[in-house]
């Protein structure tokens, strides 16, 4: 059958574990997305440019202080983190009040005004950045050859996503980050501290981000467009996942990796686009999305 | 979800005329903008003019579906890209005069309309937007495959052709007044689309779908009326646009695009009739004089957006009106 | 619109004493290329210092011929370079438009050029196209294209044992432009193309189109893109282990700015073709100091960059020759006058506009060999100027047929 396909067994696995590298990226990002727009109804198109902030301090905390990648990964996500807690506090906690339409375009505009300055300060051909050592390498599968590093990748995102999920849903933390969204005045009125839940959630998600930008910053090229096309193709992700599900989202992240991987063998030039005509094909038969609740 | 947009704009709804036609005010407004229309291309660039118009257009044609309709849309540049292709064909393969391949422009912009609008209507608010942005991706990935689209060089050297086969449109200045007159025939026509019993009609599904629905109003097929409309207009901008710059690109469908025409009628003032064509001409001369700042130009939009969401929300035209204290 | 006004008249007046010719002649040259994008360090301002380089060291002041430069950013667009274009040369006066990377960006301005009867010095772009269906007589291809890239490498490779190709592909006009030239080359030279393969551009992770690569068994990846795509497939073919499993990568269109991005860790090995290294010889090493010297960053000049210096030298020099601006007229005597200077050496400019000089195979040196800053190519070989560029008939030239 596979040679029918045109394609042998071992390669087609080849391309699957590629696709799931993928999806690993695609997960932790709708995740974070998911998180702010399923908890506090924020549209975030900064996502993009948080998760190349995270590369962006990765690069200049080897750059300009000598910490190597190890001191990045639990410090990007926190510096990026804090910028995002100040971006809720200093312009989206005042959107609130209002459409959902506000909040994306303001997001889109500081989007915007990141890369720029970036982009004026650092140009556009992308920064280098060097695989750890400790990461460098990779297995002989047989099937192919895995680099260590996007082994690394898969194992982070798994641990990220399986406990930010369980996080949310299976503790109690998790219960009252829920309650505060769904009704902030009687959350409030249980003594609560409301606005702070909320905050730090919009920073974690943030974090989230910046956390999939460390990883990403050795393989792929460290510029400050790298986010832009990328959110778009996140957000389809979560809109098909269930924009309220953090399940959802984890999910059809590694879905879709899949999906593209696959489709980069038979059909490699459809491959940006298909992510867009299974969103529209779901929209249109589960409008709100594969895990989602409300319609 | 525009009602929360409408109320918290604040703006004196203009539809209140109801439909009386044109107040007094707007068409003394409109005839002014005309006469600087008229005298404009004899002190500045026309082709820039011409810019300003088209985008007027495109933008006057998103409002009617956000502003009034209630419904955005984030893949706008589809229906304004496909017809600038069709229309850039229709003038240099089938060598068609300019006023039919604008109208065979159109005419495609209409359909595609008809065909995205009538499975995006399906939903509502975000996953409504979240469609129109995936159809929108689907016509850049055909844009960017089809061999008559030309991939990234584009159609190039397209004709202005002679005006009803008699008027040769290459000079800028003849092809000004023409796109003038094309421009202006477009928002005057979403004017009146406003101001009608069908505009009343939006205004209605627009603050309350379920008591529209109950008054008896099949508001589904109004709401399709109004997409296929705002894209009809959009396609009607790109494709006049084609034949200014004799050219169509990438640029004119890929999702920036559409971006641009959110921030022009947002920064001129959503629901509001002047605000677009205030918002495209602000818009177009900022990235006229401010090319030469390289990434500047992406910090200064991204600030304006930041600033006209936290401040401005009204928009410029928006403010105007709250001043004065007339609809505009 | 967008200009950078720089009055070398002014100055060169304000300096020393000027006599003034009874019939000066006017000139504004314009530079548009990527300032803020993907090709802004090839071109970018780079360009501009050549460009004016080239103004000083002819000495147009004493010649009686006023030069002013303009630059502006096409972004890489077809629609603003086209738009630029008109703008300069409707309302500016703009005489020359230089440089102009991006196929499809230039392709627009060669067409307005055409229409607008103005010179049009081409060094950026790759498409060959430019000499062949598109050719006119305004336009002139300096620096290097798709044909002469995938005959230097494509050829060389084949010759080296690389027998057996697999394509990487920019999926657009350009990538499958270059994909179809070097394929051409390589079956000529006696290879075999044993498959290929097209991503979406711009593209981010290539490991999947890269393990097809792998798979497919063949002595050389080609890599039929440009800019980030081909850096990122370079550097993710190290990550894969693909080029120490021993395939070689073919980059059809490299600068050495890629490589200074790449490190010479990651692009060791690489084999690829460029008409100018500022390393080459004495004349290349003291011109390219004093370019470096302006331009500040610690950048050398990339063979864009010297085009542009070489292009408008000759140009000059021809405005001088024929006394007059008129395109036509300078651009007839662009051609009739051969041409000669420190970076490119000898060479002439073909009746299809094509500017003929030698081009170079050079290899990316291992961390090891080189011994300094953008010390980064060692020669290979040199292609003579004759074999060099796609013969004038082969091109469906109409000027030439």
């Amino acid at each position: 059958m596979f040679e029918l396909l045109g394609i042998t067994p071992q390669a087609l696995f080849g391309q699957l574990l590629l696709g799931l590298i993928n999806g690993s990226f695609y997960a932790m990002l709708s995740l974070g997305l998911a998180i702010i727009f399923g908890l506090l109804n924020i549209i975030n198109f900064t996502h993009g440019a948080q998760y190349m902030l995270g590369a962006f301090v990765t690069w200049a905390l080897l750059h300009y202080f000598g910490l190597s990648y190890w001191w990045a990964l639990p410090l990007a996500p926190l510096i990026v983190g804090a910028s995002g807690i100040v971006i809720e506090k200093v312009f989206i906690s005042r959107l609130y009040h209002l459409d959902h339409l506000y909040g994306l375009l303001l997001t889109f505009g500081l989007a915007l005004i990141i890369q720029g300055v970036l982009r004026n300060n650092y140009g556009i051909s992308g920064l280098p950045y060097s695989i750890p050592p400790e990461l460098s390498g990779g297995q002989n599968l047989g099937f192919m050859f895995l680099p260590n590093y996007r082994a690394w990748i898969i194992v982070v995102s798994v641990i990220v996503c399986f406990g930010t999920w369980f996080v949310i849903e299976k503790t109690r933390l998790g219960a009252y980050l829920r309650a505060a969204t769904e009704n902030p005045t009687l959350t409030g009125a249980f003594g609560l501290n409301v606005p702070l839940m909320i905050t730090l959630t919009y920073g974690f998600g943030v974090a989230l981000a910046a956390l999939a930008g460390v990883l990403a910053a050795p393989i792929y090229s460290l510029n400050p467009n790298m986010g832009a096309e990328l959110i778009i193709v996140v957000f389809a992700v979560v809109v098909i996942g269930g924009m309220g599900s953090i399940l959802g989202a984890i999910v059809t992240g590694f879905g879709l990796g899949l999906i593209e991987g696959l489709t980069r063998v038979f059909y490699p030039e459809g491959s940006a686009v298909v992510i867009f005509v299974i969103m529209a094909i779901v929209l249109l038969i589960k409008p709100a999305g594969l895990f989602g609740r409300t319609a | 979800m525009a009602a929360d947009v409408q109320k918290s704009a604040d703006v004196t709804p203009v539809t209140d005329r109801g439909a009386k036609g044109m107040s007094t005010f707007h068409m003394l407004i409109f005839a002014g903008l005309f006469v600087i229309g008229l005298i404009a291309p004899f002190y500045l660039y026309p082709v820039f003019l011409m810019k300003i118009l088209c985008f007027a257009l495109f933008a006057c044609a998103f409002n009617l579906l956000l502003g009034f309709g209630g419904l955005l849309s984030f893949g706008h540049a589809a229906y304004f890209g496909a017809a600038s292709y069709v229309a850039a064909h229709a003038a240099k393969v089938w060598g068609l005069t300019p006023e039919l391949a604008i109208l065979a422009g159109t005419g495609a912009a209409l359909i595609l309309g008809v065909v995205i609008g009538s499975l995006a209507i399906r939903r509502q608010g975000i996953y409504f937007a979240m469609v129109t942005l995936a159809f929108a991706q689907m016509v850049y990935f055909f844009s960017l495959q089809a061999p008559f689209t030309g991939g990234e060089d584009g159609i190039q050297a397209v004709p202005r052709g002679h005006l009803f086969g008699l008027i040769n449109l290459r000079p800028d200045f003849t092809l000004y007044f023409v796109v003038l007159a094309i421009t202006f025939g477009g928002i005057l026509f979403i004017y009146r689309i406003i101001h009608s019993p069908f505009g009343q009609v939006l205004k209605a599904i627009r603050e309350n779908e379920p008591r529209a629905i109950s008054l008896g109003y099949r508001t589904n097929r109004y709401k399709l009326a109004v997409f296929v409309l705002s894209a009809t207009f959009a396609g009607m901008a790109g494709a006049t646009k084609a034949l200014v710059f004799q050219l169509a690109s990438l640029t004119d469908v890929h999702w920036s695009m559409s971006g641009e025409v959110v921030l022009m009628t947002l920064i001129g003032g959503m629901g509001t009739v002047f605000g677009p064509i205030v918002g495209a001409t602000v818009i177009v001369t900022m990235q006229n004089y401010l090319a030469t700042w390289g990434a500047w130009v992406t910090i200064v939009q991204g600030t304006i957006f930041v600033i006209a969401v936290l401040l401005f929300r009204e928009g410029i035209i928006g403010v105007l009106s709250k001043w004065l204290k007339k609809p505009l | 619109m967008n200009r950078t006004g720089l009055v070398l008249a002014a100055l060169a007046a304000s300096m020393m004493s000027s006599a003034a010719y009874a019939n000066d002649i006017n000139i504004k040259i314009g530079v548009l290329n990527d300032r803020s994008g993907l090709y802004a360090d090839l071109s970018g301002e780079g360009s501009v210092i050549a460009a004016r380089m080239a103004v000083e060291d002819f000495g147009a002041a004493e010649k009686g011929i006023n030069v002013e430069i303009v630059s502006a950013d096409h972004q890489n667009r077809p629609d603003v370079a086209s738009t630029v274009a008109r703008q300069w040369y409707d309302e500016e006066n703009v005489d020359v438009i230089v440089d102009v990377p991006t196929s499809s960006a230039a392709l627009a301005v060669n067409e307005l050029s055409a229409e607008r009867g103005k010179v049009f010095l081409v060094s950026g772009a790759a498409t060959s196209d430019l000499t062949g269906p598109a050719c006119n007589a305004t336009t002139i291809h300096w620096t290097y294209d798709t044909w002469a890239l995938a005959n230097g490498t494509g050829r060389a490779m084949v010759e080296q044992g690389g027998d057996t190709w697999f394509f990487l592909t920019a999926d657009y006009a350009f990538g499958h432009a270059l994909e179809r030239d070097t394929s051409a080359v390589v079956e000529e030279a006696g290879g075999q193309v044993v498959g290929t393969v097209r991503h979406p551009f711009p593209g981010q992770d290539f490991s999947s189109f890269l393990l097809q690569a792998q798979a497919s068994g063949a002595s050389v990846i080609g890599l039929a893109n440009a800019g980030g795509d081909t850096t990122n497939s370079i550097m993710q073919a190290a990550e894969f282990g693909i080029t120490q499993a021993g395939q070689a990568l073919a980059g059809l269109l490299v600068f050495i700015t890629d490589v200074n991005a790449l490190g010479l860790e990651t692009a060791q090995g690489l084999v690829l073709t460029e008409s100018f290294y500022w390393d080459l010889n004495d004349g290349t090493r003291e011109w390219s100091q004093r370019f470096a010297d302006e331009l500040g960053t610690g950048n050398k000049p990339t063979m864009v960059q010297a085009g542009v210096y070489s292009s408008v030298l000759h140009y000059l020099k021809a405005v001088e020759a024929a006394g007059t601006k008129d395109a036509e007229e300078v651009v007839a005597m662009m051609k009739e006058m051969p041409t000669d200077d420190p970076l490119f050496g000898p060479g002439e400019v073909r009746a299809d506009g094509r500017k003929i000089h030698d081009l170079y195979l050079f290899r990316v040196k291992t961390p090891d060999q080189s011994e300094g800053p953008w010390d980064y190519y060692e020669t290979l070989s040199t292609i003579p100027a004759a074999q060099a560029f796609r013969p004038m008939d082969e091109g469906n030239c109409p000027l030439v047929q």
